[in-house]
């Protein structure tokens, strides 16, 4: 038992955004969360966080409501790291890091022997203990993303959002930051754009579109040509050609979008069409 | 803190990056109280009245019931000392601690680095209630004007709540509601005071909305220490909350923190403080802007050092300009506000700078 979500509902503005949607991470495995921009990711890691209630279903941590636990609690098992964070706060990368310890203690305690521990600990899995005393403003995109999972293991969680932690990061640091996810010991849930990234580093993907979901399942049975074709509207070729026979999209072109079709095309032919 | 930190000071690594330059060593808050003690002391050795060191530390001494009586100085001296000096110095050290420390407070909860005190509207709804009282003779009496001004100080903050409680609640909402009670009371007082007062009144309105602590008086005080002391207990409470808050509001929900109420907890208790505060000595301005950023830059963003610090320091701050305020053009007298403002805009230009080269 760990995290997870029973139908979870969720408008905003009068248009809904989650519509019913189940997920249940695997424990220690690394789900990826896919989807066109607006499929509802960011929504469904929020209410995953507790941070947004859910309109109708639940989210539940060891079987437990999230609303009827203490927001403590919840941030001392579950951390998160947002797309981008920053500050106007003149931080060092350990002070972020430091931030990890805040539900950890309470409010007029000193830092303990093993909160110090515990950030130490981050600061080296992270390999940012030589730049622990960098201000934050001074570091790159991808030590600042670094920093922040640093953070988010200073709280020691079992549960870790990311919400698509590789967005403004060069190629190399993509790679770096989804490999350090992927080694976890914990149950990760990471919203991604790079369906390829997806495929090498998550155990699990589930698919969003418009708020519900369209595929769920290994990499290599959920991406597929014909649900690139119709989540994405992308024309694209699946091969199993990345890292451990993996599967990698090749995109060759985009389709016409649904609102412009008539009611019986999808601009795929006879043999391509849908999903089950 | 670990020993690791106690001499954190290297102002560049040796690749040239910069890196956090901070002090903190353990002597500086036991500085800070030593300076406010000696800063008192020096004070209210310090008037117009031509009053011997020896013979003010005898009237104190005498009050406090220890040493000689003060039989060798007259009652005149004696009323100086112990009715205008010591609770005018004594009220200067609260408000500056009060206002300091609701300005730090304040900037970490809204985000802002140019959030002071008055960014609630307190201080133009107090004006707008002292200036009722005075010219219009709002209350019949019964209401004196420190008492007007708290009441203008908590409609005015009840306004922002609802305003930007209705436009959405956001932080900038919570600024955007303050600055459009500051422009509507700021009008009112102006429109009171250009139809219905005299010169006279207009003089002594103008004063008063400068910020003076002329008319300290020991109640001032009293009540001024125990909201200072409550209100104080409450913000180092939430010392560690309020670092949660760097990464905005979102970030702190996540690290365990009730978003919605704490920023209730914290708007109210410093709006209620600066009401008490404006309430006795009027809108003195910019201490809570700029010693938050001067004391942040010595101590680095934790808000268990900074808090204690900005009090110390802002205590220390508006008794010495205080002093100056009232001997520098001796026998007149120049209202504080002005004195801090004068300060205070230079620093407030360097903080606009320093923000600059974030963006």
């Amino acid at each position: 038992m760990t995290l997870s979500a029973e139908r979870v509902s969720r408008a905003a503005g009068g248009r809904l955004i989650l519509d019913g949607v189940d997920l249940s991470p695997r424990p220690g495995a690394t789900t990826g969360l896919l989807g066109p921009n607006g499929s509802g990711k960011s929504t469904l890691l929020r209410l995953l966080a507790g941070v947004l209630a859910p309109a109708s279903g639940v989210v539940t941590l060891d079987g437990r409501p999230l609303d009827r636990m203490g927001r403590r609690d919840v941030a001392r098992r579950v951390a998160v790291v947002e797309q981008q964070a920053d500050t106007q706060v003149e931080l060092t990368a350990r002070d972020v890091v430091r931030l990890g310890r805040i539900p950890h203690r309470r409010s007029w305690a000193p830092a303990s022997a093993a909160d110090e521990e515990a950030v130490t600990d981050a600061l080296r899995r992270t390999r940012l203990t030589a730049q622990a005393d960098r201000l934050w403003h001074t570091l790159s995109g991808g030590e600042r993303q670094r920093v922040q999972i640093a953070r988010a293991l200073a709280q020691q969680p079992r549960e870790l959002l990311l919400d698509e932690p590789t967005n403004h990061l060069d190629l190399r640091h993509q790679l770096d930051v989804l490999a350090l996810v992927a080694a976890l010991p914990v149950t990760s849930v990471v919203a991604l754009h790079d369906l390829n990234l997806a495929a090498m580093y998550c155990d699990h993907l589930v698919v969003l579109s418009e708020g519900r979901v369209v595929a769920r399942g290994e990499p290599a049975e959920v991406l597929t040509a014909d649900l690139v074709a119709e989540v994405y509207r992308v024309h694209a070729e699946v091969t199993r050609t990345g890292p451990d026979d993996r599967p990698h999209v090749r995109f060759l072109a985009t389709l016409p979008d649904r609102a412009d079709l008539g009611p019986d095309q999808t601009g795929l032919g006879p043999d391509e069409t849908g999903l089950s | 803190m670990t020993s690791a930190e106690g001499a954190e000071t290297a102002g560049r690594a040796a690749s040239g990056i910069p890196v956090a330059r901070r002090v903190r060593p353990v002597w500086l808050p036991a500085a800070g109280i030593a300076a406010l003690c000696v800063s008192v002391a020096l004070a209210v050795t310090v008037g117009p009245a031509d009053i011997g060191v020896a013979d003010v530390w005898s009237v104190i001494a005498a009050h406090l019931g220890a040493g000689t009586t003060a039989g060798d100085v007259s009652p005149l001296r004696d009323g100086i000392v112990w009715d205008l000096r010591l609770p005018r110095t004594l009220l200067a050290a609260v408000c500056g601690a009060g206002l300091a420390v609701c300005g730090a407070v304040l900037q970490s909860l809204l985000r802002n680095p140019l959030a002071d005190p008055f960014v609630l509207g307190v201080s133009s709804g107090a004006s707008t209630g002292a200036v009722l009282v005075v010219v219009l003779g709002v209350g019949g009496g019964a209401l004196s004007v420190s008492g007007g001004a708290f009441l203008g100080a908590v409609c005015s903050f009840a306004l922002v709540m609802l305003l930007s409680h209705s436009l959405g609640g956001s932080t900038d909402r919570v600024v955007l509601a303050g600055v459009a009670a500051m422009q509507l009371f700021s009008a009112l007082t102006s429109f009171v005071v250009m139809t219905a007062a005299d010169a006279e009144t207009t003089r002594g309105v103008l004063f008063w909305l400068l910020g003076s602590l002329g008319g300290a008086g020991w109640p001032d005080v009293w009540t001024g220490t125990a909201v200072l002391a409550v209100a104080l207990a409450v913000c180092l409470g939430h010392a560690r909350t309020l670092d949660a808050f760097a990464f905005g509001q979102d970030a702190a929900a996540t690290l365990g923190v009730h978003v919605a109420r704490t920023r209730l907890v914290l708007l109210c208790v410093t709006a209620l403080l600066t009401a008490v505060l404006v309430a006795s000595a009027g809108a003195i301005g910019f201490v809570g802007l700029v010693l938050p950023h001067a004391v942040r830059a010595l101590t680095g963003p934790g808000h268990a050092r900074l808090l204690p610090l900005c009090a110390l320091s802002g205590a220390v701050f508006l008794v010495w300009v205080d002093t100056l305020a009232r001997t520098v053009l001796e026998p007149k007298e120049v209202p504080v506000g002005v004195v801090t403002s004068l300060i205070g805009v230079p620093a407030f230009v360097l903080v606009l700078y320093r923000t600059r080269r974030y963006r």
